[in-house]
């Protein structure tokens, strides 16, 4: 509030000025770009042509799907251990983990998909005879490439983990555990009535993290072989320049709009805990 | 608490805890009675194994060796979530994503009680604790002091057949501490629970308690009640940890006595050693003499006067305020002990 009666100082218009400016004016020429077509006038030709274009539908539903099974594997894999890290209040064990989740920062997707890439190549011959060698063909069904899923959450892993980190940071988990017990809780109850709704806003950021950074990922996938949506942008804009543009707009503003979703969900949820509460003791 | 008939209580009985984390010990045998009903204030410096004891009770720790008998009945082996105790802990405990009535009603909802009784039952407990206009705020939205009444609420929701303070008002400001550890006191009599509560302040379990245990390295040291403990401390341990001791030379005499400060005093316990203890306010001041006072703090009603005898021992000595007005630091003056029996310091310590 009180940020509120500072002077307006002049500097602080300039920057937003300038920032707008950065942001705005591209998209804006982008968004002129596609509407304007010379000879044509104003259009909005470019748009439908993505929605009939082959393959769209079928490439953002797998970027989509990639997307929620990255986040699910990637909460399921880091939230029990640094739970459990936190419960048994060992030190050395939190390093470690912190160490082996922030390790995948260090190693660039190229690298990661060149020995991703060597294994797939690799493991079918020698594995011919055994059932391991449907596993691999199975997890790289062009439909849905499983083993992008794979790559995803190692690359995510960094992300997911700190917004977890920092959430576990501001409660007590262990105090609150103890004392859900202690009320008669079983372990399995106080994780889930009291450490997970406490965790709420933390595990709506790692899942927001890590969904934006699947949706826009383009170098493992395209490496590889497969087509989630932003490969398809790429290949199927490739000779008209005006379609690639209006992809690009459409899938900027699908991205901000799905993480905007995920943002309302965390707002909306809180409120309506406060109100119901103050409406009458939700006993 | 009008709708439950008064518990009668539950005794409690402790027989040869031990508790080791690595090769640090921190139980050693710990034996504890508390009569049904009682208050019990585990009192000890830090690392003293108190706070070990209590978490043992709760079932948040494992013995590695004894019993906890509730009743006579072994709850070792009971998971924490079975075990109907209540506890109230020294960092804020409340669940932060529940409004205070909610939390208070947790236990109740783990107990699938139905709703209408739960908020029922809740309200009440608000109001117990004096705090029945906040039932629904949010514990970001309550002073420490009242976090801490909420979460006494919520410990005592269950009717649970034994109350756990965890240093419930290391946290909170002094004034609100002491008033509300009268009013800890006040549902705990009224409520007739057992109750065991740890704290590290002398003052605190010496007010509150019925029987204080005072502990050292994992093993009783005393348990007694506060008066006892006060005027005849058992180890000199206790001495120096509850209330104020000075330490005198003196000699035993030939009779049993023991001659301390040029005066002649019964000893309680075996007359040994050349230390004998005695409190502030068994200590005489009188004007003239070979010993001097080093400095004087006023406490309102007394005066404590920090005096340097002759031999050069430094002792304290309560007087009323009237009368110690006259000595000043620097002025000189005579100590006598008050004809009361001392007790030896023993070889320890």
């Amino acid at each position: 509030m009180a940020r509120l009666t500072y002077p307006l100082r002049p500097w602080r218009g300039a920057v937003l000025l300038i920032a707008g400016i950065y942001f705005l004016v591209p998209l804006l020429a982008s968004l002129v770009f596609t509407v304007d077509v010379p000879g044509q006038g104003l259009t909005l030709e470019s748009y439908t042509q993505i929605f009939s274009a082959d393959g769209f539908t079928a490439a953002l539903l797998r970027s989509v799907g990639l997307a929620l099974c990255t986040v699910a594997l990637a909460l399921l894999l880091t939230l029990p251990a640094a739970l459990a890290v936190r419960l048994s209040g060992s030190g050395r064990l939190r390093a470690v983990l912190e160490v082996v989740c922030t390790l995948p920062l260090v190693v660039p997707p190229v690298a990661l998909v060149a020995g991703l890439g060597t294994v797939l190549k690799w493991g079918p011959d020698h594995l011919a005879t055994t059932p391991l060698y449907q596993t691999f063909v199975a997890i790289q069904n062009p439909s849905f490439p499983l083993v992008l899923v794979f790559a995803y959450v190692v690359m995510a892993l960094p992300f997911v983990y700190r917004s977890l980190d920092a959430g576990l940071r501001a409660v007590d988990v262990r105090t609150l555990v103890e004392a859900a017990r202690d009320l008669g809780a079983s372990w399995p109850r106080a994780l889930f009535a009291v450490v997970l709704p406490n965790l709420r806003t933390a595990l709506l950021n790692a899942s927001f993290l890590a969904l934006a950074l699947v949706l826009g990922e383009f170098t493992v996938a395209s490496l590889l072989g497969f087509q989630p949506f932003a490969v398809w942008i790429v290949q199927a804009s490739g000779d008209n320049a005006q379609l690639s543009v209006a992809v690009s707009l459409l899938s900027l503003l699908l991205t901000w709009g799905l993480l905007l979703v995920v943002t309302g969900l965390a707002r909306t949820r809180g409120t309506r805990g406060a109100r119901k509460s103050r409406k009458k003791e939700a006993v | 608490m009008t709708t439950a008939p008064p518990r009668t209580g539950t005794a409690l009985t402790i027989r040869g805890l031990r508790r080791t984390f690595g090769s640090a010990v921190a139980l050693d045998g710990l034996d504890l009675d508390v009569a049904p009903g009682e208050l019990l204030a585990l009192l000890g410096p830090s690392g003293c194994g108190k706070t070990t004891a209590l978490r043992v009770l709760a079932g948040f720790e494992r013995p590695d060796a004894g019993e906890v008998l509730l009743d006579g009945e072994d709850i070792v082996p009971v998971p924490a979530n079975r075990r109907d105790t209540g506890m109230v802990f020294q960092s804020y405990s409340l669940f932060p994503h529940l409004s205070a009535a909610d939390n208070v009603a947790f236990g109740m909802k783990m107990r699938k009680v139905p709703a209408p009784r739960r908020r029922a039952r809740a309200a009440e407990l608000m109001e117990l604790v004096g705090l029945p206009e906040h039932g629904d705020r949010f514990p970001h939205q309550l002073s420490g002091g009242q976090q801490q009444r909420v979460a006494l609420a919520r410990a005592l929701a269950l009717q649970p057949r034994l109350l756990l303070l965890d240093e419930p008002l290391s946290a909170l400001d002094a004034k609100v501490r002491v008033q509300l550890r009268e009013e800890i006191r006040r549902l705990q009599l009224e409520l007739g629970i057992t109750t065991v509560f740890v704290t590290h302040d002398q003052e605190e379990a010496l007010s509150m308690a019925d029987k204080v245990a005072v502990m050292k390295g994992g093993r009783l040291e005393q348990c007694a009640a506060p008066a006892e403990l006060y005027d005849r401390p058992a180890t000199a341990f206790v001495a120096s940890f509850v209330g104020t001791m000075n330490r005198v030379p003196g000699k035993p005499t030939s009779d049993g006595l023991a001659e301390v400060l040029g005066v002649r005093l019964p000893v309680d316990g075996p007359a040994t050693g050349s230390v004998f203890l005695l409190r502030p306010e068994a200590l005489e001041v009188t004007e003239g003499g070979p010993d001097t006072v080093t400095s004087s703090s006023f406490h309102g009603a007394s005066t404590r006067l920090t005096v340097r005898l002759a031999d050069g021992t430094e002792v304290k000595a309560d007087l009323p305020s009237h009368a110690a007005g006259s000595f000043g630091a620097g002025a000189s003056v005579t100590v006598r002990p008050q004809r009361r029996p001392v007790l030896a310091a023993g070889e320890a310590a």
